[in-house]
This record gives C-alpha cells, structure tokens and sequence, in this order.
C-alpha cells in the first residue's frame, strides 16, 4: 500500500468517524464558576478548622433568650428534647445503659453546631437567622453542661478552639483496613 | 447458632407427610335456554359495558389502595421523618417509584430544574456549574440498586420485637433501576488535584444536607441520577438530580444535588457525625460505617398474614441484598436455625441488588419460626440477632442486619420474634 493510498485513507477515516462518532464521548459543557464558587451561599460547610465561619459574636446569655423564642416549642424549654432531639446535658452518659446522644455529650465538634443551626434551623424558617444570633444559641447550648463558661464570647475565631468532652469519642471505618 | 447439616429441599418440602389430597369436585355446564339472552346475568359487568378511559399518567387499581408507604413523620415538623416501603405487599426486584422509600429532613423541596445549578468546586483546576439541560446532554448509564437508610430496620434494637408488617420495619430500602451520568466525567472535567480525598456533597432542600464521601466512591460507581426507572426522579426522589451510590447507606445518595466541593478531610457535619455513627459499648461510636452489610427478610409468609389452609402448601418470599456484591445463597429455617435449607435465587443476580428468593413449603400445622439467611460474595454471611447485639451492644441504632424470625403459630397466625 502506497504511503499517499494510506494517508488519504486515515483521511478519510477521519473524516468518516467525524461523521460517524464523536471524536470524543461527549462535549465539556460545564460553566467556568470560580465566582460562584466564592459567594457566601455556595461556601455553607465549615469544617473543624473553622475558616468559612462568618464573622460574628454571641454570648450564652443572648442565646438563652433566643432558644426561648426559635428552639424550645421543639427541643423543650432546657434544651432536653421535646418532638426534637435533646441537645443538652447526659454528658458522660454514652457508657451507661442509657446513653442519650445530645449535642454536648456526643457531638466530637462545636463547629458542627454552628454548620447545622445556621444551614436548617429553625425548621420552620432555615436560613432565618442572623451569625450573632447562631454564635449565641450555640454559646447557650455549649454552656449549659460548662464547655465554655456563661461570659465567653463565641465568635469565628473561639468557636474552633471550644474542644468537646467526645472529641476523641470517634473510629473511623473508612478507609477500611 | 445451632450448626446441624443442611436438609436438602426435598427433605424439607417432605418434613411432613403430605396432607390428604383435596377431594376434587366437578361441575357440569347447564344448557343454555335459546329464548333469552345468551348470558343474562353470569358475565362481570366489565364485560358487557365498555371500559374507562385512557388515562395520561397510570394509577394502580382502586383495589389496591391499601398498597402505600406508611409515613411516620413528627407532627411538629411534617417534613421531618420518612415513610416505608411495603415490601410485604410487592413481589419481584423493583420498587414502584411512587413506593419508593423516603427520608427528608424539612421536606420534599420543589425544584425548578431551569432555576438548579449543579457546582463542582474546592480541589479542582476549575470550579464548574451545570444546569440540568446541559447535563442531560452527557453519556448515561443504568443501574439497578437498592438504596438503603443507614436507619433501617433500627426497631431491632429494642427489647421487645415490634409487631409491625414486615415493610413497615424493614421498608426503609427500596431497589430501583437509575440511569444518570457517571460523576468520574464530571469530576474529570472539573480536574481532580492530586490532594482531593473527599466530596462534601450538599442538597438543594430546607435542610440544605451535607455530608462528606469518599472521593474514590464518586470515581467508582456514582452516578449523577436523573432518571428513576426509566422517568425522570421523582421530587421526594431528588428531582431533578441525586447522587447514587451503589451498596452505601442513603445518608451519602444525597437528593436534590447542588454542590460537590473536593476537600481534602470530610466536613464532619451533623449527619456523619451526630447520626449515622453507630454507638457501641465502650462508649465510642463507629463513624463512616458506608456500606449496607448483607441482609435479607421474608416478606411473605410475614406478619399481618395468615396461613389459611391447615396443611397446606406456601410458597416462601423474600428479599436478600449486599452492598458489597451479589447474594450468592440465601437459606431458609422453618426451626429457628436449628436446620437449613438453600432458597432459589431468581436471576438475574444484580450486584449491589435485591436478589428475590423462594421456596415452598409444606405447613402441617406445627409450630414454627420462619428464618432467612443472606451470605454475599465476600463470603459475610447475615447474623443472627444475638451474634449482632453481642459484636455490638444495644445502642448502635444503626446499621441493623440481623436475621428476621417470624413465628408461625398452630392457628396459622404470625408473630415477630426474637431468640432465635
């Protein structure tokens, strides 16, 4: 086979899986979105590092009055579970018979607390609340059962820093060994 | 667990002598009488006036009303529970979308696909966002899978056995055939940094769910859903698009997708580590527990049943399925689990799928505690309910896939039981 007979063939063969079939499975149809990517409302999860927290400050006082008012028609008026889940106190109880999985007795980081009220609660209005105002409901809960004292100022910088009596409470299953 | 040889299946379709044959009875056609019309009266109605009409979207019969998810939510917050799907009433492998099994945390959110964005962003070359007509453009797969709620089947941890219908305990799975995209392409679009170890994939609904995966499950066999046997998902099923992640617990096949952010550490958000963290009892939990270990239920004879005939013969039903490969034999007990005795197993076997299995069984009327046992390919083989209490105590709640007893009582009627 001449060399001229084989390039016009792959030429043509070229020209007939063009036609044919895609040069490639399928066509890159996603959107450059390194703004988006920055926007508050894309930016919802924060981690144990603390970095996407808000800036903001609340004190367990403030928050004391705000459960009163958004959480305890649901999680009762101390916080110990009503239609919702407990959120304060058996801390200490996980080995018992009873154990009760509250925020304080279980949660291995506060800065979950902050993730979740801020992104779902109150269930009736998720996304309804001020970052003052989750700093200080998260400030009333951890003070309840003394992870922080009553006058600690809870803010994007000391809320990372709050260590939880089941920090190290945890095994991970994955990856599996 | 009592370890005696397996009977074979002859043996135990013959346990028992075989009752009295029924005495037949014959009946003779009358002749018609030629002044009258040929059949007056003993055609059904439906026969001698035309039927209802076409119809834009199918309904089951009227008589099967009672087939429904039974919904147990908090009256406080509606959107706030999940609703069951009755096994004990379908048979075959897949589940009717409207039957599908659903977990919401505030709702089932109604998405307008041309107002959702789908953003994959964090340890990337470039953060990308999608809308749901250019996604529909990509290469799709089908696979069938059962998804199953971390939560499932968590009544087996009380003391007492819940005398509920076998989907009603169990019904938090649900099998289905989804066709979607494989989130390698997407994720290779994007471009994949060498440090991205997880997904914090997040939902689009009032609770706005996150949750952490590991990067090398979406690489795997994830799908991007967007169809749910063979129509597009359904809103209590993530319209417009969900994550699918064959054999791993619900939690991480997050519904109504709008963002997957590689990181290099999960987030540890309230769902992997306040829930869908198993308890155990030193006092520390297990957490990233993904994969539905093997499990299997009989679902019919099951509670809320009877056996009508006394002796009679009845077929066994069930459902057996892994999320760490296929069934490979499913046994059945009639004793409690004092003997065995291998199910069929209806093909085709599915990886990571309901497997339907059946055997008949002759009923003399005896006492009895109907049994199940799944073994998957790996070789794990499903344990009984004491084997799992004393690997993990009481208070894992999750991630409950013990061995189902149903007691058979000489009346004929059925009982949830344990120790056995």
């Amino acid at each position: 086979m001449s060399m001229v007979f084989k390039t016009f063939a792959s030429i043509l063969l070229l020209f007939l899986s063009n036609h044919l079939l895609a040069d490639s499975d399928y066509q890159s149809l996603g959107q450059a979105a390194d703004d988006l990517s920055q926007q508050a409302q894309w930016n919802l999860s924060i981690a144990p590092d603390g970095k996407a927290l808000p800036q903001g400050k609340g004190f367990a006082a403030q928050g004391k009055k705000l459960f009163a008012l958004k959480c305890a028609a649901c999680h009762g008026p101390e916080g110990i579970g009503a239609s919702a889940d407990p959120l304060m106190g058996e801390v200490g109880s996980l080995t018992s018979d009873y154990p009760e999985k509250t925020v304080n007795s279980y949660w291995p980081y506060a800065t979950t607390l902050f993730d979740y009220i801020r992104r779902s609660m109150p269930i009736d209005a998720p996304f309804s609340l001020t970052a003052n105002e989750v700093y200080e409901l998260s400030a009333y809960i951890l003070s309840q059962d003394g992870i922080i004292a009553a006058d600690f100022e809870l803010n994007e910088e000391t809320l990372p820093r709050v260590t939880m009596p089941n920090r190290d409470g945890f095994t991970a299953f994955y990856p599996e060994k | 667990m009592k370890n005696t040889p397996t009977q074979s299946r002859r043996q135990f379709l013959q346990k028992a002598a075989l009752g009295g044959a029924l005495a037949g009875t014959v009946s003779l056609p009358i002749m018609a009488n030629t002044d009258k019309l040929e059949f007056p009266d003993d055609l059904p109605k439906w026969m001698r006036e035309p039927g209802g009409e076409f119809g834009n979207y199918g309904q089951p019969s009227k008589h099967e009303q009672e087939v429904i998810r039974w919904v147990s939510a908090n009256p406080a917050a509606p959107g706030n529970g999940v609703s069951w799907t009755p096994l004990h009433d379908l048979q075959g492998t897949i589940t009717p979308n409207g039957l599908h099994y659903e977990r919401h945390h505030n709702g089932v959110p109604q998405i307008d696909p041309a107002q959702h964005t789908l953003l994959i962003d964090g340890l990337v070359d470039q953060a990308l966002s999608f809308d749901v007509k250019s996604l529909m453009r990509y290469p799709m797969v089908s696979r069938t899978c059962f998804i199953e709620c971390g939560g499932n089947s968590n009544s087996g941890w009380r003391s007492n056995p819940i005398q509920s219908q076998a989907g009603y305990a169990h019904g938090l799975v649900s099998n289905a055939e989804w066709t979607g995209i494989p989130l390698k392409h997407l994720l290779k679009e994007a471009g994949i940094q060498t440090t991205a170890k997880w997904v914090i994939a997040e939902g689009a609904d009032a609770a706005a769910l996150n949750i952490s995966i590991p990067l090398e499950k979406l690489l795997d066999d994830a799908l991007l859903a967007l169809y749910q046997n063979g129509e597009r998902l359904r809103p209590e099923n993530g319209y417009p698009m969900r994550l699918v992640l064959p054999g791993w617990e619900g939690i991480l096949n997050v519904k109504w997708l709008r963002q997957l952010r590689l990181t290099d550490e999960p987030i540890m958000s309230r769902d992997e580590t306040s829930q869908y963290t198993e308890l155990m009892p030193d006092g520390t939990a297990r957490q990233f527990t993904f994969i539905n270990e093997a499990k299997s239920l009989i679902t019919s004879p099951s509670l809320g049943m009877m056996l009508p005939d006394n002796p009679g013969i009845y077929q066994i039903s069930g459902l057996a399925w892994s999320g760490r490969g296929k069934i490979t034999r499913v046994e059945i007990s009639a004793d409690g689990g004092d003997s065995w005795v291998d199910a069929e197993l209806q093909g085709p076997i599915l990886d990571k799928a309901f497997t339907r299995f059946s055997l008949p069984w002759h009923w003399q009327g005896e006492h009895a505690i109907l049994q199940s046992r799944a073994t998957d390919e790996t070789g794990y083989v499903q344990p009984t309910r004491d084997a799992l209490i004393e690997n993990r105590g009481k208070h894992g709640f999750f991630h409950y896939n013990a061995i189902v007893s149903w007691e058979i009582t000489e009346e004929g009627d059925i009982n949830h039981v344990y120790g056995f």
